[in-house]
């Protein structure tokens, strides 16, 4: 009754299947990801995710310390409490 | 670590990814400078001292798997636990797993190391950890897997970003890499035999031993590309939908691939056929991502003239081009019949691992380190010179084991009018000496740019510290007053 089974058991069967599975399978992404206006639009409105995080604006991290920090301490002072 | 708490933007716990960072820039030093000796024992064997522990044998593990393992592995950890969180703009999952995660892996490499010195190995290329090691690695990794995904299952945003389907790639093969390969027969605490046997081990070892190339080092650290250059260019990917066939065409055929380790021996010829096959066939995919990686530039190139960490990132993304160009072409039969067992496969290796894994690696860190210490790079000029001490490094690295590699492989091949072999092998190693010198000059290149981004990020760190002290002064001095 599932004599039929023996026939993905030679391997001359089983490689050219399993090659056409894949291909199949690549070739259905390939569509899926390429097709469709709304599909595109929605797929590439992904790529700004890690721009769109919450970030705090911290405009200090732009720059490297060693150039500006004299800078930085010098337009910052320290505020001195009374008793200092 | 102490000053966690003080930090302002512990929406995400990036405690763990400080402390990963920290760890993958202390393996990175321990493990490229036993790369630099090891290279030195090759061209002066004398630097042996004929002492067992210093040999090439029992070094060369020790260097392989603090950089792959110690080194890359933490800024995967470090990175991947950064970009979860950020992309799925959810806090860690099970903090005290996360943090196993750390002790677990930290303390795993560090054993496998001294293992290694006393000679305990199980002589698998990439996987030399005895049993008792394997099964805690295990353990790590099973936790990862957990943290990870239950991470992306608390996510707030719908979709999943394609580096977490890189990093998810690379923890699910990973684990399925390590169980297989290392199934073995223990014997006593420190020795096992393995399962497999023959040719079928060699199989198994080098389907292992390529895929730890392809997941470990090639899709992670994509996943690592496809956050950290959008991010620092401050433009979006160039292609979504290209990282998407870049993500699924790469996960499926690197899998078919590592039967072109074995090309000429008992391996069936169909195998190392199909291997072959497929290892040509990644190079789209491969060339695909990288181009994808590149052309996220496109507008902005300027920033490569103003911005070194953009340099790091981009020059990787060339070497990463680069070795998956030369891996396909070695992967021919017929080319392989010169390069294998030559100098030429160290070379290739170093080009991706070097120019790519360390690069983008590099790069990452330069992005977060001040976005963890919530301070700035302590310099730039630090970060231009590590970035040429680097490619020098690199540059010579890979050209002089070409030379010494084909120039190898081409006197191993020849022969006289008589059909005698035309060079004995004691000429071929006298041949290789010159290239093996500046083959060593050009990791300790490498090494010292290594250093100089230690000592960039020492001062980073101390900054950050002072500048919290400055802070909390500004406040109790606010609080005085009021």
């Amino acid at each position: 009754m599932f004599d039929w089974l023996q026939w993905f058991t030679h391997m001359e069967h089983s490689k050219p299947l399993a090659l056409v599975l894949f291909f199949g399978a690549f070739c259905g992404v390939l569509i899926y990801v390429f097709t469709g206006k709304n599909r595109a639009k929605r797929l590439e409105s992904y790529k700004y995710m890690p721009l769109d995080e919450e970030e705090p604006q911290r405009p200090e991290l732009d720059g490297f310390a060693r150039d500006d920090r004299r800078a930085r301490i010098e337009t910052n002072p320290i505020p001195q409490g009374d008793g200092q | 670590m102490a000053q966690s708490s003080a930090l302002p933007a512990e929406q995400y716990n990036y405690d763990i990814v400080r402390k990963f960072t920290i760890m993958a820039m202390v393996w990175a030093v321990l493990g490229m400078s036993v790369g630099v000796y090891i290279a030195s024992e090759l061209a002066w064997p004398f630097l042996n001292y004929d002492i067992p522990q210093l040999t090439f044998g029992r070094l060369r593990p020790v260097h392989t798997t603090l950089v792959i393992f110690g080194f890359g592995g933490s800024a995967l950890f470090a990175t991947s636990y950064y970009v979860v969180q950020r992309t799925c703009q959810a806090r860690l999952a099970f903090p005290w797993l996360a943090e196993f995660t750390f002790w677990g892996w930290t303390g795993g490499v560090a054993l496998g190391a001294l293992t290694y010195v006393s000679g305990i190995t199980q002589g698998r290329e990439y996987a030399e950890f005895e049993w008792p090691l394997d099964i805690a690695i295990t353990l790590v990794w099973v936790s990862y897997f957990a943290v990870y995904v239950e991470t992306l299952r608390r996510r707030s945003q719908p979709h999943i970003y394609v580096a977490n389907w890189f990093y998810l790639a690379f923890i699910l093969a990973v684990a399925l890499l390590h169980i297989f390969n290392n199934l073995a027969v223990p014997v006593s605490l420190t020795k096992s035999y393995s399962l497999f046997a023959g040719v079928q081990d060699a199989m198994t070892q080098w389907w292992y031993g390529h895929n730890a190339v392809g997941f470990f080092l090639t899709a992670a650290f994509l996943g690592m590309m496809y956050y950290f250059v959008p991010k620092q260019a401050g433009r979006p990917v160039y292609s979504y939908r290209l990282s998407i066939i870049h993500f699924w065409a790469l996960i499926f055929l690197y899998m078919w691939a590592g039967g072109h380790h074995l090309h000429w021996t008992s391996l069936p010829d169909w195998v190392s056929t199909l291997a072959a096959t497929f290892s040509i066939i990644l190079l789209m995919p491969s060339w695909g991502g990288m181009i994808n990686g590149i052309m996220t530039l496109s507008g902005a190139w300027d920033k490569l003239r103003s911005d070194p960490i953009m340099l790091f990132l981009i020059t990787s993304l060339s070497f990463y081009g680069m070795s998956t160009f030369e891996g396909p072409l070695m992967s021919l039969k017929s080319v392989n019949a010169l390069s294998h067992y030559t100098d030429w496969t160290v070379g290739h290796v170093h080009s991706g691992a070097l120019g790519w894994v360390a690069l983008v690696s590099f790069g990452s860190f330069y992005h977060l380190i001040p976005r963890l210490w919530d301070t700035k790079m302590y310099s730039e000029k630090l970060i231009y010179i590590h970035f040429w001490l680097a490619t020098i490094g690199i540059v010579l690295y890979i050209t002089s084991l070409w030379v010494a590699g084909i120039g190898q492989g081409l006197m191993l091949r020849s022969f006289d009018d008589y059909g005698n072999l035309a060079y004995t092998f004691i000429e071929t190693v006298e041949f290789m000496h010159t290239p093996y010198v500046w083959r060593a000059l050009g990791g300790a290149f490498f090494v010292a740019g290594v250093l100089v981004m230690v000592y960039n990020m020492a001062m980073t760190l101390r900054a950050a510290g002072r500048e919290r002290v400055d802070e909390e002064a500004r406040l109790a001095a606010k609080l005085a007053k009021a």
